[in-house]
């Protein structure tokens, strides 16, 4: 038990001495939905209805932006093989990764969230649906991705080929991200979707770690 | 439990180019095996082969009589690995370097990763990142793993890069007596080595290859 609070530690002050990395993700997130009520004009009746996919497509390409250097530096610096030899098992290792890196990257990205639904006119009633929907589906994007990133992390430049990869499988998360808001916006109920979502987050926290360490194990390989 | 290390008819290919192949290695409790050969003979890839990184062209890889395929994680409990690239991290000091490595494969206390630096010679770089650190100090940290209570067989890919002519008597040194103590040491090296244990032999690859 002390030795993964050890690696929790680790990887914490990993992510903590390169907050350049941490912040870039969050600053696009900003940036973009910012920029849109600029561009589109100040209707507030437009930007409401455009508000929960503007959100959720933001919120896909900032999980997917920070994923591309998750095993990057553990790949070239031969911690990776130190990974896949270790006793424990491989698929619990990067399970607490992908936490980590969730919990820097995805937690904060949901706790930005309502100060840049503000900027889009989104009801306060809408709020607590977008933080439920963002919390469970961001989880979701970072254990997809993770797959990606761990099948590309043996190539010089993996970056678009992981967006290829990882986005169709990505669609059905932003379906029902956006799906909710829009739902909530409108005043309807919002619990299917939720529960859609919490059961794609169940199913990928359960499988997706497999996959990951089955990836990685073939990229140490070569 | 002795970890016995047997490799039968082994063969290995990368990019359509035969590096190996009939290749039969045995390693016994207390014997340390040298791979030479000329570069890009095939040195890493067999160490990789048998550290079960890679899967072999053809041929098994024996522990203990059993094939490793079927007991990876008795082959993981039983081996310590230092690659060309260490597994040393740019933003972390030597010491959460070592603790982490620890946590990783056999737990340390922070007393044992105090004494093991002081051993490879970095004391008063406990705190420093290691990015800082010289090429050799970076190696040093790795070695400090081989001062800690670990598996009994190493496997280490050219361990000596980069060390200064001290270092690398006392790694000899070190490596002789994890073999008189029962250890077992696969390594690949250029460098003769000055200090042997009685299990001593060596391994040439791509002798006949032209």
């Amino acid at each position: 038990m002390s030795a993964w609070l050890q690696l929790l530690r680790c990887e914490a002050r990993l992510l903590c001495r390169r907050p350049a990395e941490l912040a870039n993700p969050l600053v696009f997130f900003a940036i973009v939905i910012a920029l849109f009520p600029l561009a589109v004009g100040p209707q507030l009746n437009l930007l409401q209805a455009l508000s929960p996919g503007l959100i959720w497509v933001a919120a896909l390409l900032a999980v997917l932006l920070s994923l591309d250097g998750l095993f990057r530096s553990d790949f070239e610096d031969g911690s990776l093989e130190q990974w896949v030899l270790s006793p424990h098992p491989l698929a619990l290792l990067v399970l607490m990764k992908v936490f980590v890196h969730w919990a820097f990257s995805g937690l904060a990205l949901v706790l930005l969230s309502p100060l840049l639904a503000v900027m889009l006119g989104l009801p306060a009633e809408c709020v607590p649906v977008l933080l439920a929907s963002l919390l469970l589906g961001t989880p979701v994007l970072s254990l997809l991705g993770a797959i990606g990133a761990a099948l590309t992390v043996g190539l010089k430049r993996g970056g678009l080929l992981l967006a290829l990869l990882i986005l169709p499988l990505y669609i059905p998360v932003l379906i029902l991200g956006s799906g909710a808001l829009q739902a909530a916006l409108q005043g309807l109920p919002t619990g299917g979707y939720l529960l859609w979502l919490a059961s794609l987050a169940a199913l990928t926290i359960t499988l997706a770690p497999f996959a990951i360490a089955a990836g990685l194990k073939i990229s140490v390989s070569e | 439990m002795t970890a016995y290390l047997h490799a039968r008819d082994l063969a290995c290919e990368r990019d359509g180019r035969l590096l190996f192949e009939q290749l039969e290695v045995r390693l016994q409790v207390g014997e340390m095996l040298q791979v030479c050969g000329p570069n890009g003979s095939g040195k890493t890839s067999l160490l990789r082969v048998l550290a079960g990184l890679m899967t072999p062209t053809a041929g098994q890889v024996l522990l203990d009589g059993q094939p490793v395929q079927g007991q990876r994680a008795a082959l993981h409990r039983h081996l310590l690995w230092l690659g060309h690239a260490a597994g040393i991290k740019d933003m972390l000091s030597a010491e959460e370097n070592l603790a982490w490595l620890s946590a990783l494969h056999t737990a340390a206390t922070p007393g044992a990763i105090d004494q093991a630096l002081r051993t490879v010679g970095l004391r008063g770089f406990e705190d420093v990142p290691s990015h800082t650190l010289s090429a050799g100090q970076q190696r040093r940290v790795a070695l400090a793993r081989l001062y800690l209570p670990g598996p009994p067989l190493w496997v280490l890919d050219e361990p000596f890069t980069a060390l200064d002519k001290q270092g690398v008597a006392q790694l000899e040194e070190h490596l002789a007596k994890h073999c008189q103590r029962g250890g077992m040491v696969l390594l690949t090296t250029h460098h003769r080595l000055m200090r042997t244990p009685a299990g001593y032999r060596e391994l040439e690859l791509g002798a006949g290859t032209p």
